[in-house]
C-alpha cells in the first residue's frame, strides 16, 4: 500500500496550489491526477484573475461587494471577505512564481475589466491566463519535487469509522488498482461540465470529486446553480472569453442592436453572466437571433488589440468558425460553463468528514452563490487551494496514520471486473452520457420550470437504471479509456441527480436558477443554500442559511 | 461527407500482431477535425481506440499525433485539409516516443528533459514586496515561448532526436529560452553553461521540422537560435570547435535546406531567419561527437517551406 501524509486528488490550479502549501508545511504530499497536470482543465481559463490590490488604491471591500451582488446574495459573506482580502497577495505570489502577467506602461501589473464589476481589477496573461498559471504552478511542483501520480484515476475514498483515510485509484497505464493511505485527502477535481451537452468544459471535467465525496457522506451544496456563459460557440461549445467584452466588444442581435441596453442599461455587456445569458436567450426566443445565436462584435477593437490581447480566441474563431474577429462578428450563444455548487466546505476547505477537504470548482465554500463573477474562479482555486493545503497538512502532522484494511482496494476491483463482464446490450457510455447531457441542457439551463425539472429528474433516474446494465466493450487493462469513461459517467449521474433535486427544491429565481414559473427572488424564504446528502433512496435535501456579515440583500440591477 | 481514417494501432495486450493499421469509414460533418472523427469512432464504432484528449480547443496539449506523417494536434487539424483524393487520412501516434497503446505515447522522457532545463523562475536576490517591475514588451515577448502547451509534436518530428536521444529537444530548449528571456530570471549564465553541454542547444541542425509541427507558433528552432545568439554573446563559445565545417557540410549534403534558407533570407518580411543565418558560424556544432551514426535528415519538401514563407509574409 502507498502512503502519504496528504493526498491531493487533482492537479489543476486548486490541486497544485494545495499540494505546494501542504508540502511547504512539511507534510509528505502527493498529487493523484487522472491526466498529466498541465492537461487539467484550468488550462482553458482565458480571461484572468480578480484581485483588489489595496496598496495601489483598489478596495477589497468593493471586490467583495461585487462578488456578493454577483452571487445574488447567496454567497457566504464571511468566505467572500476572506477571498477578496487574500486576493492581492495571491496574485503577487503568482507573479513571483513566474506568471508573465500583462503590464501597464509603468511596468506594473496591468488590468482589464470583467463583468459584474465597475472597476478594472482583472489581472491577465493575454487570453491564456489559465494556461499561464497552470504551467507555472507545475513548474513549482517540479521545483519542489512533489510526488505526482500521473494518469491515476481515483475510484473511491477509503472511509473508516466516518473518517477519510485515503483513496483507491487505478493506474490507467497498467489498469492496476491500488490503495493509497493518507491522513488528509483534498479533493480538487474541478467541475462537472460534461454532464451537460454542449459545454465549454473539456472532456475530462466529469464531477469525480463530487461523485467521490457524496456517497462518503459529504453534502453537495447549491448544485442547481449552473452558470451558462454568454459567449460560446454553437455546436462544440468552445468558449469566447468575457475578456472580449471586457476589452469593449458588443453583443448584437439579428437587427444589429446592442440589445443589452434594454436589460442592463448601466453595465451593458458587462452585467453579470446570468443576466447577460438570460438576455441573449430572451432575444433568441423572441426571434431576434439567427440560428439560435446572437453576435459578438469585436471589429471596432482593431486588429492589433485582437492579435495581442485576444490572440487565442482569434485562433479559435478562425479554426472552428473560419471567422476573423477583426473582420466579422461571430455568432455565439449561452452555453453551460461552470458549477457554483459543489462539496460543502468551510473557509479552510474542510468538510464535516474528518480528513476530507475540497477546493476549487468541485468545492462550495461558498463564494460564488447563485452566480460566479468572471475571473473569480481562478482566484477561488488559488486562495482556497492554499488554505486547504495548509489545513490538511496541519491535521496530518499532528496524528499517526489511521488503520486501513489490506483489502481496501478489493471492492473497487470487483466493481470494475463486474463492469467489464457485462453483456453487450446495445447500450453504451456515449449514449447514456449524451442523453444525460441533452436532458440537463434542456431542462436545467438558463430558464427552468417545475414540469421540465420533473421530467429531467425522471429521465436521470431512468439513465441511472440503464447505467446499471450498460456494457463497457473494451476489455483491456492498458489505457482502457472506455472503462474510465464508464466510471466518470457514474459520478456525473450522481451529480445530475442532485442538480435536479436541488433545482426542484429552490422555489424562487436567484442567480443562475431562473424559474419561469417563479420569476421573482424570495428573500424571505430563500436566503438559504440547498444541500443534498446521499441515501440509498436518492438525495436527502436540506437547507442551511446563508452567512451575512455586512451586505443586506437589495434588488440587483446592472 | 465520408472519410476513411487509417489508424495505426498498437495493443500491448495482444499475443501477436500488436501493431496494425485499422480503417474506419465514417460519415461526418464537413467542419470536423481529425480528433472529432476519432472521438466519433471511439463512441460509435470502437470503444477500445485509445487517444488522449480533453479541451478540443488546442490548449490542453493532449492530442498530438501524426496526421499523414506529420505531427500536430488532432483537434486543430481539419479533416478537409487532410484527406487525400480518396478521402483517406492517415493517423499515427507521435514519433520519437514509445507507444503505450494506439495513439497514446509515453511522455516520461519528454518530461524528464523539461525537468533537465530547471524549468522554473530563479530570481536573483530577495523577492520584492510587490510585483517585479518589468516592461510590458518584455512580458509580451515571452508569450511566444509561454504559449507552449507541452504537446510533444515538435519532439515527435525532430530529426536529431531520431538519432540522438540525448538531445534535449525543441520543447525543452524553448522552455529554457522562456527563462533566459525573462528579465526576472537571474540564472541565465548558469543556464547557458548547462545548455552548452553535449545534447544541449548546439545539437539542433535547424531542420525546421519543429517549427512546422508546432501548433502554437512557439517556433522552437527560433528560440534555440535565440539561445545560441545570446549564449555566444555572453561568451559561451569556447566549446564550439573545429568541427564546424565538417558538420556544416554534412548537414547541407543531407537535407539541402541551406539553399532554401538562403532563399528565405532574400524574401522580404521574414523575421529571424536573417539573424539566424548571421548566427550560423557559431551555431553549427559537433552534434554527433563521433559516437553516433550520421543523422538521417529528412529533406523538407520545398513546397511546404515556401508555403510557410508566404504565410509569414502575409502575417506580417
Ligand atoms: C473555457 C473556460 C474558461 C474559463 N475562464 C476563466 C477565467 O478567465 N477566469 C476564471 O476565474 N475562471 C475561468 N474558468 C473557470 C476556471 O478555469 C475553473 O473553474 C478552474 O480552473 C477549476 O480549477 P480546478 O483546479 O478546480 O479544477 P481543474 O483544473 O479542472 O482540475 C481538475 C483536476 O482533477 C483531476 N481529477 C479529476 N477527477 C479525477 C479522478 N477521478 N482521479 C484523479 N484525478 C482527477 C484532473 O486530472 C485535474 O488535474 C474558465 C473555465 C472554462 C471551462
Ligand atoms: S530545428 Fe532543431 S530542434 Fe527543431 S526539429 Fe530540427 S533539429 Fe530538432
Ligand atoms: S513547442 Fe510547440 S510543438 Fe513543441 S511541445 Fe510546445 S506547443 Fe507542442
Ligand atoms: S484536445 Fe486539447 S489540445 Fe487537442
Amino acid at each position: 500500500m502507498y502512503e502519504h501524509d496528504v493526498v491531493v486528488v487533482g492537479a489543476g490550479l486548486a490541486g497544485m496550489r494545495a499540494a505546494l502549501a501542504a508540502a511547504q508545511q512539511g507534510a509528505d504530499t502527493a498529487i493523484i491526477t487522472k491526466v498529466h497536470p498541465v492537461r487539467s482543465h484550468s488550462n482553458a481559463a482565458q480571461g484572468g484573475i480578480n484581485a483588489a490590490l489595496t496598496d495601489r488604491g483598489d478596495d477589497w471591500e468593493d471586490h467583495a461587494y461585487a462578488t456578493v451582488k454577483g452571487s445574488d446574495y447567496l454567497g457566504d459573506q464571511d468566505a467572500i471577505e476572506v477571498m477578496a482580502q487574500e486576493a492581492g497577495a495571491a496574485v503577487i505570489e503568482l507573479e513571483h512564481m513566474g506568471v508573465i502577467f500583462s503590464r501597464d506602461e509603468t511596468g506594473h501589473l496591468g488590468t482589464r475589466r470583467f463583468g459584474g464589476q465597475e472597476r478594472a481589477r482583472t489581472f491577465f496573461v493575454a487570453d491564456i491566463t489559465g494556461q499561464a498559471m497552470l504551467h507555472v504552478l507545475y513548474e513549482q511542483v517540479m521545483k519542489e519535487n512533489v510526488r505526482v501520480y500521473e494518469e491515476w484515476f481515483v475510484t473511491s475514498l477509503i472511509m473508516v469509522d466516518g473518517e477519510c483515510r485515503g483513496v483507491v485509484a487505478m493506474d490507467i497505464m497498467s489498469g492496476k488498482i491500488e490503495a493509497i493511505r493518507a491522513k488528509s485527502v483534498i479533493l480538487c477535481t474541478g467541475g462537472v461540465g460534461r454532464a451537460y451537452e454542449p459545454s465549454t468544459n473539456g472532456l475530462i471535467v466529469t464531477g469525480d470529486g463530487m461523485g467521490l465525496a457524496y456517497p462518503a457522506g459529504a453534502a453537495l451544496m447549491d448544485m442547481e446553480m449552473i452558470q451558462y456563459h454568454p459567449t460560446t460557440l454553437k455546436g462544440n461549445g468552445v468558449l469566447i472569453t468575457e475578456a472580449a467584452r471586457g476589452e469593449g466588444a458588443y453583443l448584437l442581435n439579428s437587427e444589429g442592436d446592442r440589445f443589452m441596453k434594454t436589460y442592463a442599461p448601466n453595465m451593458l455587456e458587462l452585467a453579470s453572466r446570468d443576466v447577460v445569458s438570460r438576455s441573449e436567450a430572451t432575444e433568441i426566443q423572441e426571434g431576434r437571433g439567427v440560428d439560435g445565436c446572437v453576435f459578438l462584435d469585436l471589429r471596432h477593437l482593431g486588429r492589433e488589440l485582437i492579435e495581442t490581447k485576444l490572440s487565442y480566441i482569434n485562433e479559435v474563431a478562425l479554426d472552428y468558425m473560419n471567422i476573423n474577429l477583426a473582420d466579422e462578428p461571430i455568432p455565439i450563444q449561452p452555453g453551460m460553463h461552470y458549477i457554483m455548487g459543489g462539496i460543502k466546505t468551510d473557509v479552510w476547505g474542510a468538510t464535516p468528514i474528518p480528513g476530507l477537504y475540497a477546493a476549487g470548482e468541485c468545492a462550495c465554500v461558498s463564494v460564488h452563490g447563485g452566480n460566479r463573477l468572471g475571473a473569480n474562479s481562478l482566484l477561488d482555486t488559488v486562495v482556497f487551494g492554499r488554505r486547504s493545503g495548509e489545513a490538511a497538512a496541519a491535521r496530518a502532522l499532528e496524528r499517526p496514520f489511521g488503520r486501513v484494511s489490506e483489502h481496501a482496494a478489493y471492492l473497487d476491483e470487483t466493481r470494475i471486473i463486474s463492469l467489464l463482464d457485462r453483456k453487450d446490450n446495445g447500450d453504451s457510455v456515449a449514449k447514456v452520457r449524451l442523453a444525460m447531457g441533452e436532458t440537463l441542457n434542456e431542462h436545467l439551463a438558463v430558464f427552468r420550470e417545475e414540469q421540465g425539472m420533473q421530467t429531467a429528474a425522471k429521465a436521470i433516474q431512468q439513465l441511472k437504471e440503464r447505467y446499471r446494465y450498460m456494457p463497457v466493450k473494451a476489455k483491456g487493462k492498458v489505457f482502457n479509456t472506455a472503462l474510465v469513461f464508464a466510471l466518470e459517467l457514474g459520478f456525473m449521474l450522481d451529480c445530475a441527480e442532485t442538480i435536479c433535486a436541488s433545482g426542484l427544491t429552490r422555489k424562487e429565481s436567484r442567480g443562475a436558477h431562473y424559474r419561469t414559473d417563479m420569476p421573482t427572488r424570495d428573500d424571505e424564504n430563500w436566503l438559504k443554500h440547498v444541500t443534498c446528502t446521499w441515501s440509498p433512496d436518492g438525495p436527502v435535501v436540506d437547507t442551511i442559511p446563508v452567512t451575512f456579515t455586512r451586505w443586506e440583500p437589495v434588488e440587483r440591477t446592472y | 461527407m465520408q472519410v476513411k481514417l487509417a489508424v495505426k494501432r498498437f495493443d500491448p495486450e495482444r499475443e501477436q500482431d500488436q501493431s496494425y493499421v485499422q480503417d474506419y469509414t465514417l460519415d461526418v460533418p464537413d467542419h470536423y477535425t481529425v480528433l472529432d472523427a476519432l472521438i466519433q469512432t471511439r463512441e460509435e464504432v470502437d470503444e477500445s481506440l485509445a487517444v488522449r484528449c480533453s479541451c478540443r480547443a488546442s490548449i490542453c496539449g493532449s492530442c498530438a499525433m501524426r496526421v499523414n506523417g506529420h505531427a500536430g494536434l488532432g483537434c486543430k487539424t481539419k479533416l478537409l485539409d487532410s484527406m487525400d483524393k480518396d478521402g483517406v487520412v492517415q493517423v499515427e501516434p507521435m514519433g520519437n516516443q514509445p507507444v503505450v497503446k494506439d495513439l497514446v505515447v509515453d511522455m516520461s522522457v519528454f518530461w524528464n528533459k523539461i525537468r533537465a532545463v530547471k524549468p522554473y523562475l530563479q530570481p536573483e536576490g530577495p523577492e520584492p514586496e510587490r510585483e517585479y517591475v518589468a516592461s510590458n514588451d518584455s512580458m509580451l515577448k515571452l508569450l511566444q515561448t509561454m504559449g507552449c502547451i507541452m504537446c510533444g509534436a515538435c519532439v515527435s518530428d525532430c530529426t536529431v532526436l531520431e538519432v540522438n536521444e540525448n538531445f534535449l529537444g525543441p520543447a525543452a530548449l524553448a522552455k529554457a529560452y522562456r527563462f533566459v528571456g525573462d528579465p526576472r530570471d537571474g540564472a541565465t549564465n548558469q543556464r547557458f553553461g548547462e545548455l552548452d553541454e553535449p545534447g544541449g542547444m548546439w545539437d539542433c541542425t535547424r531542420c525546421f521540422e519543429c517549427v512546422e509541427a508546432c501548433p502554437k507558433g512557439v517556433a522552437p528552432m527560433d528560440q534555440i537560435m535565440n539561445l545560441r545568439e545570446e549564449a555566444a554573446a555572453a561568451g559561451f563559445t569556447s566549446t564550439i570547435g573545429a568541427r564546424h565545417a565538417e558538420i556544416f557540410a554534412d548537414t547541407v549534403k543531407h537535407s539541402g535546406w541551406l539553399d532554401e534558407l538562403q532563399l528565405a533570407v532574400k524574401t522580404p518580411g521574414m523575421f529571424n531567419i536573417g539573424a539566424q543565418l548571421h548566427n550560423m558560424p557559431v551555431g553549427i556544432r559537433a552534434f554527433l561527437r563521433g559516437k553516433l551514426p550520421p543523422i538521417v535528415h529528412k529533406a523538407i519538401p520545398s513546397v511546404r517551406f515556401v508555403r510557410r514563407i508566404f504565410e509569414k509574409i502575409e502575417e506580417d
